[in-house]
């Protein structure tokens, strides 16, 4: 497009003009690398506290939260899909084993068009990573994780939490994501909320409007 | 200590008696006050009103009359700010080396009347008796820009037979914002209007602050309603006492 | 304030504007609600956070650099956005831009659209470009549903209907739903919208959105929202267009670090938003198969190109300033004639109109720094203000009322002597005005011309009889 290649050296050109020339990659590399970044960037808090401090701030963004023992995981996913009364999931490719339980009609996303993910009870996953000072899930177009659309579309959201994958702090977070930068990334904090309404926090308009979130403790703890 | 006051124009021209009070609570603290007599503005108006050619000269005028004072003291908030936020950007654009070496040695030394006694003389009872009902608020110039904090409610806390109670909404600002209070007189009454009923409803006796201007603001409407809360600026009841001393 | 969309060429000067606001009195307890509110939530989120200060400054050294380097960072998005599969176009205005996004949406072949919440298509007043030339926008976010549907115009850049009660927006439901039962609860009107657009989403094959950052080092695109509107659009539309003002560039993914902290916090009151999506390009196992980015001019570029006012350009949109800004919280945004209102409004917009419009803007200030104070970027907006309104009275010249009785100020204040005679003037002009009351003390009631403003509520104490330079020397002359 013509116009657009005009357009652009219009625009890089008034840039230029206005910042006193082309600025160089190099320069702008070297001072990058010299902002100063004195913000808490790493962690605080003892493993254990960091754990309880995701729990209570994912339950303060109404989120349901359980935490259990690597064996218990089965049992935890189970009890939460009875008592949300879901039958119908749907799960990312590449789940790992003995997350799912035993009698729920489980199927794997094999790229169902928005009215198909529309009837779906709900949907269970796993998370790249947690963030605790937030109440934060993260979840990447990764096996165990999929799509953006399936966590969105269904009404319901359960999400598996590997204690090994939550961290403190965002900073914390972004290093973690950094690898997988452009994979597509949701994060995750609580269910769809507004406050638009006299600024009243309402809870689900337009995702999920029922998060649990269940926490898998790190085999070797207490 | 040498202390040379900075009146400021509108408190020389319609508030002598902050003046008057300035001087007596410095020289009962056993400081020696001067008055450079040349002094006039220190150029905000024209300044925050978009002046800026007509504020420039103010800034060599200030400089001239003070440089080499001991400090400097200036009972308003707003008047401070203005020297310390624009004067070193004033002097850049004037050009000037000379003029921008010595705003950079005398600004250090320029002193709100509170923070002059908080900070730099680690003050807070100045041996004040005001037996009144007191309500402070803190002017935005002040709050924000100079960070008194607490130090002007410090000083009145030291005060003897005071009643100080706390104002709703205290770091909201009053609505003067200078030539504001004219060119959006509706937006500056409401505004004023928010902080006079936080006033009353504290039944304060007087309502006093650092800043005469907001002062000014708040007692033309506490007049106009007929309210017979006075405004007084803190100075004065610093400088108040029970005669004993 | 009814369809006409809110444009600084045609607006009323703010003091008229507000007045009108003003007397608005529902409108005016709807505002004070939302801002006391928000405020308190955002108070309470700062208040957890230690390091608050260091991550305003790493966000306000983020955004400096990012515009000085800001033509690097451009080329930079669009090599990595491109290869991930983008499209990447340039407008150098409003006009090539809503040129540009409607001839996309016709080539897609649809006569509507989904649009996530954004200020920048506000703007360029995309939405009655659209419909001219036959394409239905669906506003989906919550606020601006109930402003598309009221035929309103956003009055803040998060909240853009906070300016609405909720008996106020039902009325506006139940007309423009067909709901004549609908219930007044927040949660009734939410379920509503729910309901209203649900079928859009499963519909709509073309989304638009606004960016909240564009990466650099990886072409990748941040939208951050609470509801999962912007989810909706941005994942199960076939083609998705985005518009993003060149200053919404960041230069590395790191840089979220300090971006997501603050301004969740600063926009809402919230440690995070319930949803932040980023996506890079086009995946196909994932999302739109077709993706383009207008990067957009529209006066950027003049802002940079000005020392002092280029910070300007480092917000980032939280519109905290418009929470704590006194002036915005008696009049509200559609005051400021612009869909940018409050502190950041009054820089931004007549400097977006290269100060050819909106010039009682940069007035609409008592300088009170609140805004300063909670700008997560540091933005002095203050000295901005003041900067502009230099900008202002230059181009006025000095033929008026105003400049000249400035000058002749100015003039008085040079010379000691002019100085004593305009207060001895002073007195002598101010006495007809002057009316004693029963203390003897004088007040004046009444004022002319420019100064009427300040008695319509005010009274103004008479000078005193002698300044406090006549005292100090007479106390010299007496030896005490």
């Amino acid at each position: 497009m013509a116009s657009s290649a005009d357009a652009r050296a219009a625009v890089l050109g008034r840039i230029r003009k206005a910042i006193g020339g082309a600025s160089s990659a190099d320069v702008a590399r070297a001072e990058w690398e010299a902002i100063p970044r004195e913000f808490k960037r790493a962690a605080s808090h003892e493993r254990g506290e960091v754990l309880e401090l995701l729990v209570e701030r994912l339950i303060d963004y109404d989120a349901h939260v359980v935490v259990v023992r690597p064996e218990g995981v089965t049992d935890a996913v189970k009890s939460l899909l009875e008592a949300r009364g879901v039958r119908q999931l749907l799960v990312p490719v590449g789940m790992p084993d003995g997350v799912l339980p035993e009698g729920f009609a489980f199927v794997v996303d094999a790229g169902f068009g928005a009215s198909e993910l529309d009837a779906f009870d709900g949907v269970v996953t796993m998370a790249t990573v947690a963030i605790a000072e937030t109440g934060t899930v993260v979840l990447q177009n990764a096996a165990g994780q999929g799509r953006r659309a399936a966590t969105l579309v269904p009404d319901y959201h359960l999400c598996v939490v590997q204690a090994t994958n939550v961290v403190e702090t965002v900073p914390e977070a972004m290093v973690r994501l950094q690898a997988t930068a452009s994979l597509a990334t949701t994060f995750v904090s609580g269910p769809s909320a507004t406050a638009d309404i006299e600024m009243t926090r309402i809870k689900g308009v337009h995702g999920p409007r029922f998060l649990d979130v269940v926490v898998i403790e790190d085999a070797g703890s207490k | 200590m040498r202390v040379s006051l900075f009146i400021t124009c509108y408190n020389d021209t319609l508030f002598p008696e902050t003046g008057k009070a300035v001087v007596r609570v410095l020289e009962r603290l056993g400081h020696t006050v001067e008055f450079p007599a040349g002094q006039t503005c220190c150029g905000q108006m024209h300044w925050n009103t978009g002046y800026q050619a007509e504020a420039l000269p103010l800034l060599s005028r200030f400089v001239a009359q003070f440089k080499g004072a001991e400090v400097v003291v200036v009972p308003s908030s707003s008047c401070v700010a203005m020297m310390r936020d624009h004067y070193p950007k004033m002097a850049e654009q004037l050009n000037d080396a000379a003029l921008k070496r010595e705003v950079e040695e005398l600004l250090p030394k320029v002193f709100e009347f509170s923070e002059f006694l908080t900070k730099r003389l680690g003050l807070e009872d100045v041996g004040a008796y005001y037996p009144h009902r007191v309500t402070y608020h803190a002017s935005c110039h002040g709050l924000r820009n100079l960070g008194l904090g607490d130090g002007p409610l410090r000083l009145l806390r030291a005060v003897r037979g005071i009643d100080l109670v706390e104002l709703q909404g205290v770091e909201q600002c009053c609505g003067f914002g200078g030539t504001f209070a004219v060119k959006n007189a509706e937006v500056s009454s409401a505004m004023l209007a928010e902080k006079t009923t936080a006033i009353l409803n504290t039944r304060a006796e007087a309502c006093t602050a650092c800043d005469n201007s907001c002062l000014m603001h708040l007692q033309g409407a506490l007049h106009r309603q007929r309210t017979g809360v006075e405004t007084v600026h803190l100075a004065e009841i610093l400088a108040s006492d029970d005669g004993t001393r | 304030m009814s369809g006409t969309a809110l444009d600084p060429r045609t607006a009323p000067v703010f003091p008229m504007a507000a007045r009108s606001a003003m007397g608005d009195t529902q409108l005016r307890k709807n505002v004070r609600h939302a801002t006391d509110v928000i405020q308190g939530k955002r108070a309470r989120v700062v208040g957890e956070m230690p390091d608050w200060q260091e991550l305003r400054e790493a966000g306000k050294r983020i955004r400096q650099h990012t515009m000085a380097h800001l033509d690097v960072y451009l080329e930079e998005f669009e090599r990595n956005c491109t290869k991930a599969g983008g499209v990447v176009h340039w407008a150098r205005d409003a006009a090539e831009a809503r040129r540009i996004i409607v001839d996309l949406v016709k080539a897609t072949g649809s006569d509507e659209v989904i649009k996530i919440k954004s200020m920048t298509t506000e703007e360029i007043q995309l939405n009655p470009a659209l419909e001219a030339a036959g394409i239905h926008p669906f506003e989906t976010d919550l606020a601006e549903l109930i402003i598309q549907l009221g035929e309103d115009q956003p009055s803040h850049i998060v909240v853009p209907a906070l300016h609405k009660n909720r008996q106020q927006i039902r009325e506006i439901f139940r007309t423009k739903m067909n709901l004549p039962e609908l219930g007044e609860r927040p949660q009734d009107l939410a379920d509503a919208a729910r309901m209203f657009l649900r079928e859009k989403f499963l519909r709509v094959k073309t989304g638009v959105s606004g960016a909240n950052f564009l990466i650099a080092e990886t072409g990748g695109v941040c939208v951050v929202e609470s509801e999962g509107n912007g989810r909706m659009c941005l994942t199960l539309p076939e083609t998705l267009i985005t518009v993003a003002g060149i200053d919404k560039v960041v230069p590395r993914f790191q840089d979220l670090e300090v971006l997501l902290q603050v301004l969740p916090r600063s926009a809402t009151g919230e440690r995070m938003n319930p949803y932040n999506s980023i996506w890079t390009g086009v995946d196909a196992a994932d999302g739109p198969k077709a993706f383009h980015i207008v990067l957009m001019d529209n006066a950027r570029t003049e802002i940079l190109a000005d020392a002092e006012g280029r910070q300007t350009l480092n917000c980032i949109r939280c519109g905290a300033c418009q929470n704590a800004c006194p002036v915005y919280r008696q009049t509200g945004g559609h005051a400021y004639g612009s869909v940018y209102a409050g502190p950041i409004g009054a820089i931004l917009t007549p400097q977006l109109m290269e100060m050819e419009h909106a010039q009682s803007l940069p007035y609409a200030s008592s300088l009170c720094g609140a805004c300063y104070e909670v700008c997560p970027v540091k933005i002095n907006i203050p000295e901005v203000l003041i900067h502009l309104r230099n900008k202002v009275v230059e181009q006025n010249g000095m033929r008026n009322v105003e400049a000249l009785a400035m000058r002749a100020m100015g003039m008085i204040f040079q010379s000691e002597r002019r100085f004593r005679a305009a207060q001895r003037m002073g007195r002598i002009a101010e006495s007809p005005l002057v009316r004693k009351d029963g203390q003897g003390q004088g007040w004046i009631g009444w004022l002319p011309g420019l100064l009427g403003g300040w008695t319509q509520v005010r009274d103004l104490q008479s000078m005193p009889k002698e300044t406090f330079r006549d005292w100090w020397e007479k106390r010299g002359t007496d030896g005490k």
